[in-house]
């Protein structure tokens, strides 16, 4: 846990979390279960209410604010993450949790999700990707498979899909996990481990669009299907997976990357790897058609924060004080060449 | 370096004008030379000009860089529309300033450079030395760099190092010409150089060569003095207009007891206030250089919200980008102080010339009714008080505050007169940290009944947890609202509520009150229209002078002001922006007069168009 924000011995519950606001998502939306297990999961943190915010841009998966009775802002398309490295830097003090989705993310706002994840700030930042433009009414994203057919791409979309994960991990992201909106326990576990990881911890979150995209994770959601599809990422433990885990991901010799095969010798997940390409490798396994997809974390290393760099600089120059404020004030106001005028 | 037995002229004011190429170390020059003209008292006004190019090919007109210092023994406004010495240290720098020059100005040339190369790459055929085209002018050639190569070699510096210095030996040269004391230059030399003490001894030795030639040669034979202005007791330091702002903010954070926190991208002209910001940390300021404008500007969003006086620092160009959280800003009701050091436009434009295009802009240059606050420093040091009102309108009104400077006050500098610390203004505000509606419910839009300012509760306050955001907010409870009434009310308090900030009156500067001409200024215009008017004054023309500090909202009583003059002109430097505001807001049918050259209007250019207004209507 990130030690400089305070912890309540005060028990809350996830009804405490839950704002006086009505919550409107489409019925049916992914959505409702992301906010119930964000609910449900905030209490195991021990922060108090007041020490949380929530800082979202706009989509529907930012409307989340609104719905958790912490501090929040329902901020500008894309500019989430600018907002929150902010009030994070100034206020170390705040657990400060980004919600965004695909296009807020990786569309508009790609720059400041980059550079938010390069510079380490201590944000802990959930994309709710549904691979569809949704509060628009539903245009292509920029994690459409390629040749999506939406309202603004009749003849199928034209360009490739970023895959999120590999985006975060070429941004030196130190915290890098994906999960699901209907797998509950997944969910929590994942965000237990990105809120304990001090600097940005990245989280993908398939989100599934009743209205626009609907059943565009249905491969690794459905019980008959998911077995073959899903590979769930254990740290410590071999990556194997099918039904009778049948499956291993191994790295093939002289090979870059990772590949799945039946039987073989299974790699160990081990997240805390320093060099990133591992982690990258892993976030190649899967493409838009979701053959084999690995869930859980796949990075978390440790690296200062930005916070904690910046903070550190301040507390280093404060030390440096000498006298009141408007005393310092006024030594800087003559620290110049100067005359006197009698 | 002691006086020559050369005989002393008296002057009241004089003009100088150091000019070379870019990687000639001008604008050093220049500002040391205006260090020792302010030890010795005298009032002063500078003009740095130089290209946005870091070094143009050597050499060349486009790589010539400038700086211009006025100084006189009473007080002055503008950094003179003419020198009246030229130091031209190659063929460009002449031919790049020459036609600025009055007949009889003095000429000094580094001859060195007067090679037939360096001729050829400003097109002239035939050195301007010898062919007679300066005969209006005292042409002083002097070998500036092979004395200071031959008065630096007994020193063991190398020849590169010895050209270098030739900067030190004009400098020495013109403080010896002027009798400027030195002693400031010397212990400057010392702390910049003070991990090359060879360079030290160089540039010393440098400048003393060049004091050292004037007092010898025969081609200067006169030196002239000019006396210190009376000027105000106190204590002064010579400041330019990025400078004084960038203090300024640090003032603020002092007597508003909050952490400063910038968020800024490196720009020209306003990079200068990141720079000095980021050296202060002592004070409890946090700087962030973002990856983009927009990021700049959110960040300092976000610092505002918990409880920063949140700062961002642009020109034009960033401003535009920033617009939209801007817009965000005004919607949240949080403080944040926006800095536009306006360049020449539009896109990337002239970005070292100066321009008061973004009034537009700052006024209107948003979606939606978007009012904020804006106000513009009228010289260099203004920028430091105008940096404090602007944080002190942010945090006591909730709002957005547009501060528009612009590349002439950014870079131009003048003497200033320290304040106290203890006597700037108290601009501390109250966090609300108690419940304020019925069964202890927070209220986020409840409003402060005479500032129309809603609470400021920051993050880490129990139980006053809410949210904000970009979506329209009821009235009170801050809910989403699409309620019709409830949108027409809330566009019409946030309006209502920047023309509700409380600012001073407009003061006319009318000497007899016999005045039927009125001029009005905003921003950086305040010294050329200021010493027009008082030329116009002594020649016995009366012309009343008016000055905006605060653009938006206006004086209460602008508007009287106005009406008591036949006649309105104003002057600015963009093609009539106030002038439509003054004509649109009190049906005034004021004149505009409009410059846009990248450069400031001369004093000479208003007083000629002023005295047409005045004596033909």
């Amino acid at each position: 846990m990130v030690s400089t924000i305070p912890i309540t011995p005060v028990k809350l519950t996830a009804k405490d979390f839950k704002s006086d606001q009505e919550v409107r998502w489409c019925p049916g939306c992914g959505d409702y279960a992301i906010l119930a297990a964000v609910q449900g999961f905030m209490p195991e943190l021990g922060i108090p209410r007041e020490n949380i915010v929530f800082v979202s841009g706009i989509g529907c998966s930012s409307r989340f604010p609104y719905y958790m009775n912490t501090y929040g802002m329902h901020s500008i398309h894309g500019r989430a993450p600018a907002i929150a490295t902010g009030l994070s830097v100034s206020r170390p003090d705040l657990s400060v949790w980004v919600v965004t989705g695909d296009g807020d993310a990786l569309s508009i706002g790609g720059n400041h999700l980059i550079h938010a994840l390069r510079r380490n700030v201590n944000l802990k930042i959930l994309l709710f990707n549904n691979r569809i433009y949704g509060l628009t009414k539903g245009q292509y994203s920029p994690t459409s498979e390629l040749g999506k057919i939406t309202k603004s791409t009749p003849a199928g979309s034209a360009d490739s899909p970023f895959n999120p994960l590999s985006l975060a991990l070429g941004a030196e992201a130190t915290f890098v996990a994906r999960t699901i909106d209907s797998d509950r326990k997944h969910l929590q576990s994942v965000l237990r481990a990105a809120a304990e990881h001090e600097g940005s911890a990245f989280v993908e979150i398939y989100q599934n669009c009743n209205i626009f995209n609907d059943g565009a994770f249905e491969l690794i959601k459905d019980s008959t299907t998911r077995e073959d599809h899903l590979i769930r990422l254990e740290q410590g433990q071999p990556i194997t997976f099918g039904a009778q885990q049948q499956f291993s991901v191994t790295h093939p010799a002289g090979s870059f990357g990772l590949k799945v095969q039946e039987g073989g010798e299974a790699l160990v997940h081990d997240a805390t790897v320093d060099d990133p390409a591992y982690a990258f490798a892993l976030s190649r396994l899967s493409g838009s058609d979701l053959g084999t997809t690995p869930i859980g974390v796949f990075r978390n290393v440790q690296r200062p924060s930005y916070d904690e760099l910046i903070t550190k600089q301040l507390v280093d120059a404060k030390a440096q004080a000498d006298g009141t404020p408007e005393q310092m004030l006024d030594g800087l106001l003559n620290k110049a060449d100067t005359w006197t005028i009698l | 370096m002691s006086a020559g037995a050369k005989r002393v002229e008296q002057l009241d004011r004089v003009v100088i004008r150091f000019a070379g190429d870019s990687g000639d170390g001008m604008q050093l020059t220049g500002d040391r030379f205006t260090s020792e003209t302010a030890q010795l008292g005298n009032d002063i006004s500078t003009l740095p000009n130089f290209p946005a190019e870091i070094r143009a090919p050597a050499g060349t007109l486009p790589g010539v860089s400038s700086f211009q210092v006025h100084f006189a023994d009473y007080d002055i406004l503008t950094p003179g529309d003419a020198p009246n010495v030229l130091v031209a240290m190659n063929p460009a720098a002449l031919k790049a300033n020459v036609a600025d020059l009055p007949s009889g100005a003095d000429i000094i040339v580094n001859t060195d450079e007067f090679t037939k190369r360096n001729l050829a790459k400003v097109g002239y055929a035939v050195s301007p030395l010898e062919d007679g085209s300066l005969a209006d002018f005292a042409v002083h050639p002097v070998a500036l760099t092979s004395m200071t190569v031959g008065a630096l070699a007994e020193l063991g510096v190398a020849k590169k190092d010895g050209e270098r210095a030739k900067n030190m030996f004009a400098l020495g040269l013109l403080s010896w010409m002027y009798s400027r004391p030195f002693e400031s230059t010397l212990r400057f030399l010392e702390t910049k150089f003070a991990k090359r003490p060879d360079l030290v001894a160089a540039n010393k030795a440098a400048f003393q060569a060049g004091w050292n030639f004037g007092e010898t040669t025969e081609s200067f034979t006169v030196r002239y003095e000019v006396k210190p202005a009376r000027m105000k007791p106190g204590t002064y330091r010579n400041i330019t207009g990025n400078q004084a702002l960038a203090l300024g903010l640090v003032a603020a954070s002092v007597r508003s007891k909050l952490p400063l926190f910038l968020g800024a991208y490196p720009i020209t002209p306003a990079s200068d206030i990141l720079h000095e910001l980021s050296k202060h940390k002592k004070f409890g300021i946090t700087t962030v250089q973002a990856e983009d404008e927009i990021a700049a500007i959110g960040a300092a969003v976000g610092a505002s919200y918990g409880g920063a006086l949140g700062v961002t620092t642009t020109s034009g160009p960033g401003v535009a980008l920033k617009g939209e959280t801007i817009s965000l800003a005004i919607a949240l009701e949080l403080p944040l102080v926006i800095v536009d050091v306006q360049r020449a436009g539009p896109s990337t434009g002239m970005p070292t010339k100066t321009e008061q295009a973004d009034l537009n802009m700052a006024l209107f240059g948003r979606h939606g009714e978007a009012p904020l606050a804006v106000i513009a420093p009228k010289s260099p040091s203004d920028c430091f008080h105008a940096a404090i009102e602007a944080a002190r309108i942010a945090l006591k009104y909730r709002t957005p505050v547009i501060l528009l400077s612009d590349n002439y006050v950014a870079n131009g500098s003048e003497p200033w007169l320290l304040p106290s610390a203890d006597e700037l203004p108290d601009i501390s505000v109250e966090f609300t940290t108690e419940p304020n509606g019925e069964d202890g419910r927070f209220l986020p839009y409840l409003r402060d009944p005479e500032t129309l300012a809603r609470p400021w509760a920051i993050p880490g306050t129990a139980g006053l947890e809410h949210r904000i955001g970009g979506l329209e907010k009821a009235d009170k409870t801050g809910d989403i609202s699409y309620d019709p009434a409830n949108h027409e009310f809330m566009v019409r308090t946030r309006a209502q509520r920047i023309e509700a900030i409380e600012v001073p009156d407009i003061e006319v500067e009318d000497a007899d009150e016999s005045a039927r001409v009125l001029v009005l200024g905003w921003g950086s215009t305040y010294g050329p229209i200021g010493a027009a008017c008082r030329a116009l004054r002594q020649r016995g023309l009366p012309i009343a002078q008016a000055h905006l500090r605060h653009l938006a909202p206006l004086p209460a009583n602008l508007g009287e002001v106005l009406a008591a003059y036949d006649k309105v002109v104003i002057p600015e430097m963009n093609l009539g922006q106030l002038a439509h505001v003054i004509r649109a807001k009190f049906l005034v049918d004021a004149v505009p007069f409009n410059q846009v050259s990248g450069l400031p209007f001369t004093a000479a250019t208003l007083e000629n168009m002023l005295e047409d207004v005045v004596k033909n209507g």
